[in-house]
């Protein structure tokens, strides 16, 4: 065998146990790397309420509550399956909507309500004219998960 | 087929093979910048949810495919470099850094103008926007390697081996979405899942892919002229750039 075949060898071999090695390291990392958690998570005790947390999943159509007069709003966070109520005194970012996903930062309190001190919207893969998503509505599931389904 | 390539991959051939390519390629590049620019700017539609803000997205896309792709010719060239000690080859990575480097940073930097008005943060530490920045340290880190060590020889081999070694970071840039919950949104064109229904309309595809391929001859363009640089500037001792010069 040439020398440079030997090199190629160790190169490709060198590179794929390398991507394999790492790429079992960061799947026994999988749930570290996870940036926010379900209600249902947080709900069933999978994870540690104490401390700071993200909640993620959608927020519950017709749930949103403004405070007159304030930055107050509450709202529900949903997974479809549990629902936490959020508590959020600030500006909301500009994708924020009923029926859209989000982010929250906060902490959970022993009434089960989540103060958040950050939201952040999350925004899905699908990019379209206003037009199209227009002839698209109607198509939407139920109104509320947290009102109908639980 | 050796023997081929070590006659046209010489650094004296390809220098005057590369100087007849940029033109034509410039040409191409500008045409298509223009093209993607006025649909993408003017003619396609703002976004049902994002508005106008959904333009930034012509220049962040190719950008962070582009950061991957030069990536991979520049770890691609490494290896070639490292297994047949090609010269082109390792000016080729040498040369790519760089220009990678900026594709990441531009990714970064528009994802970032991009996640303020719509996330509601410049910064989130999620998988897909800290792996992408570790793509911008192992760009930095590779040039940093390179200017470190003054033997062309060997400056290649450790790059090389760097370049390699962070090749693992490519498929968690990609896969990342995928794989954790992260605040950046999956991938709405490149994953096979979607193909023949990707999650984008065509009047706001079109012009994403026109830009994509303007960025990637735009990358040919500018890594040609910068290997013709290096070609001469590691050749300088020899009669055929003391000819060229002089003419």
């Amino acid at each position: 065998m040439k020398p440079r075949h030997k090199k190629l060898i160790a190169v490709s071999g060198g590179v794929t146990l390398l991507v394999v090695a790492g790429l079992l390291v960061l799947n026994a990392f999988r749930s570290n790397l996870v940036y926010f958690r379900s209600p249902t998570e947080i709900l069933s005790g999978e994870v540690s309420t104490q401390g700071v947390l993200r909640l993620g999943g959608m927020v519950d159509k017709g749930s949103v509550k403004k405070i007159p007069d304030s930055l107050k709003v509450e709202f529900k966070v949903t997974d479809f399956q549990k629902c936490i109520t959020v508590r959020y005194e600030g500006i909301l970012p500009d994708l924020f909507r009923e029926g859209q996903g989000v982010i929250t930062q906060g902490r959970l309190q022993p009434d089960k309500v989540f103060v958040a001190d950050q939201v952040l919207a999350k925004h899905d893969e699908k990019y379209m004219p206003p037009e199209v998503a227009n002839s698209l509505k109607g198509k939407a599931g139920p109104k509320s998960a947290c009102e109908t389904s639980l | 087929m050796f023997d081929f390539l070590h006659k046209y991959a010489s650094p004296r051939n390809f220098y005057d093979f590369a100087g007849i390519l940029i033109p034509w390629l410039a040409g191409v590049t500008v045409v298509l910048l223009a093209i993607g620019l006025y649909q993408g700017l003017f003619l396609a539609p703002p976004d049902y949810q994002q508005g106008q803000s959904v333009r930034i997205m012509f220049i962040h896309v190719p950008a962070a495919w582009m950061s991957m792709f030069v990536y991979m010719v520049l770890a691609g060239a490494g290896a070639v470099g490292l297994i047949w000690h090609l010269k082109l080859a390792e000016m080729t990575a040498a040369a790519a850094a760089p220009i990678g480097a900026s594709f990441t940073f531009l990714a970064l930097v528009t994802g970032s103008l991009w996640g303020k008005p719509m996330w509601g943060t410049w910064w989130a530490w999620d998988a897909r926007l800290t792996s992408e920045l570790i793509l911008l340290f192992l760009y930095l880190g590779f040039m940093a390697l390179q200017a470190a060590i003054d033997d062309p020889k060997r400056a290649a081999r450790a790059g090389a081996l760097l370049a390699l070694i962070g090749v693992v970071n490519i498929p968690v840039i990609h896969f990342s979405v995928q794989w954790w919950n992260t605040l950046h949104q999956p991938a709405s064109v490149s994953s096979i899942a979607k193909i023949g229904a990707p999650a984008i309309h065509p009047s706001l595809l079109w012009p994403l892919l026109i830009m994509a391929i303007a960025f990637t001859v735009f990358f040919a363009v500018v890594l040609l002229m910068r290997l013709r640089a290096e070609i001469l500037h590691r050749e300088r001792y020899t009669h055929w750039v003391a000819e060229r010069i002089k003419s």
